[in-house]
């Protein structure tokens, strides 16, 4: 089957579609955006995760007809819709490299996602409890999380215009 | 496989009705895992999504309708006042992902007798909406479970919402897990007063091959209880409610935990959501 959607602003339409693909596949292997990682393909690790509709979802989950008509939103998304200073890194990227929270990589782009979901809610730096509650559903296997959580506070913090005393 | 795309509810019917062996698809989150890990393979897919009404709840009297398509996380951030049970069941399901996706007709579809959401339907006395081309059955949610991963449905019908009373009382939920997040329950209690008809509502999961009340407990709590003068919960009364739902379980040892251990813990459990729930009470005099 034919599936169209918008990623990352962008029409785009993947041919020859298996009825029981899911979203991941389709970005992956046929639309030519590895950003969204898989690992486990059941929901667990977070690794896959993409904006659909505005709201953070595994993409392995989605069924690639569901993605049908619908507003699909990648990492690879987020480097050019943040801006700033950083060539293109969004400012939620830019404070995982900053604060070290990036080791071989493989969670990352799923952790970047729903990090920059949280502090679009998010007013101020959120509280670390809500930070992990935001991130329970992504796995890292490498950086033990604090480091992450670093990251996530010090963008929060850069956001709110307060970074100055912030140490990682 | 075909992909079965619906516009309207009338039409999702309709392919129901043709297509009995159809399997509906919500949120994915248990369809998708099988297809994923080829545990199985549908015959085709009959997307719900596209149609709007099945993401609607509305208040109905003293009920609140939730439609099919009303995800935990909507349930966590606009009913948790009138189905606080509900609610907080929702917010131990899976991860932010899941929740977004996830939904309680998901969890009814799929039945497992560790979906989060039974014991508190159960405890509230939910009745869900089944419909087919023949017309809308009310399914009593003590009825709907009919063995391990089995429901009430009939091959040509879809859950068009859940109707749960509004609480008119306190409600908790409580649930045994290796983590806070991201668990299947290794056992789950909810309890739900409902003090015009001074009875207090129970659904125990994961501790038997379906959800199930608990009722020789809720028909002791309920004529202890002081529902007039709403005196301290008595200790004996607490821990005998405990025993009482405990032996109403029927669980087995599996990879998450012990029958001897489920059993313990749904005593304990039952007699803490108790005391929580009859504290609120007496505080909300
Ligand atoms: C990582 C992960 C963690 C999870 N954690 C939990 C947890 O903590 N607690 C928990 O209870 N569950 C958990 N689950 C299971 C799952 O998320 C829930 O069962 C959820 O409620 C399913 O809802 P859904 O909309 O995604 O259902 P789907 O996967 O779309 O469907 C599930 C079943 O219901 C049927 N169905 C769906 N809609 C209808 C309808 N309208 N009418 C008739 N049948 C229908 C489908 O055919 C299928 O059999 C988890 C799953 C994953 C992947
Ligand atoms: S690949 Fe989707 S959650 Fe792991
Ligand atoms: S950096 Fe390797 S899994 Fe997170």
């Amino acid at each position: 089957m034919r599936v169209n959607l918008t990623v990352n602003g962008r029409p785009m339409t993947a041919d020859d579609v298996w009825e029981g693909e899911s979203l991941l596949y389709v970005l992956r292997e046929r639309l030519g955006l590895p950003g969204a990682k898989n690992a486990c393909e059941q929901g667990e690790c977070g690794s896959c995760t993409v904006y659909l509709d505005g709201t953070p979802v595994c993409a392995c989950l989605v069924a690639a007809g569901q993605a049908e008509g619908r507003d699909v939103v990648t990492v690879e998304g987020l480097a050019t819709s943040g801006g700033g200073p950083d060539a293109g890194l969004s400012d939620v990227q830019r404070a995982f490299v900053d604060a070290g929270a990036v080791q071989c990589g493989f969670c990352t782009p799923g952790l970047v996602v729903q990090a920059h979901a949280l502090l679009a809610d998010a007013e101020g730096v959120p509280r670390d409890a809500d930070i992990r509650e935001a991130l329970a559903g992504n796995l890292c296997r490498c950086t033990g999380y604090e480091k992450i959580l670093d990251a996530v506070r010090l963008a929060a913090a850069r956001r709110a215009g307060a970074d100055s005393g912030f140490r990682t | 496989m075909d992909f079965l795309r619906p516009r309207t509810w009338a039409e999702a019917l309709a392919l129901k009705a043709g297509r009995p062996e159809a399997t509906p698809l919500q949120g994915g989150t248990d369809v998708m895992v099988e297809i994923n890990l080829d545990k199985g393979r549908p015959a085709a897919l009959l997307d719900l999504t596209p149609i709007p009404e099945l993401r609607e709840w509305s208040r109905e009297g003293v009920e609140i309708r939730v439609g099919a398509g009303v995800t935990y996380s909507r349930l966590i951030a606009e009913l948790g006042t009138e189905l606080p049970g509900l609610a907080q069941a929702s917010r131990t399901v899976g991860s932010p992902q899941i929740r977004n996706r996830g939904t309680v007709a998901g969890n009814l579809g799929a039945a497992s007798p560790a979906g989060d959401s039974h014991p508190p339907l159960l405890a509230c006395g939910a009745v869900v909406e089944a419909e087919s081309v023949r017309g809308t059955r009310l399914i009593p949610i003590g009825e709907f479970y009919t063995g391990v991963k089995r429901n009430a449905l009939a091959p040509d019908e879809l859950i068009r919402a859940v109707r749960v009373p509004a609480a008119t009382g306190p409600q908790y939920f409580s649930k045994i897990g290796t983590r806070n997040a991201m668990v299947i329950a290794v056992c789950s209690f909810a309890v739900a007063l409902h003090p015009s008809g001074r009875r207090v509502g129970t659904g125990i999961g994961s501790a038997a091959p379906t959800p199930r009340h608990a009722p020789r407990a809720e028909d002791f709590a309920s004529g202890e209880l002081d529902w007039d003068g709403r005196r301290p919960l008595d200790p004996g009364v607490a821990r005998r409610f405990g025993e009482l739902v405990a032996a109403s379980a029927a669980p087995i040892d599996d990879v998450r935990g012990r029958a001897a251990y489920r059993t313990h813990a749904l005593a304990v459990m039952a007699r803490r959501a108790l005391g929580w729930a009859w504290d609120d009470f007496r505080g909300n005099s």
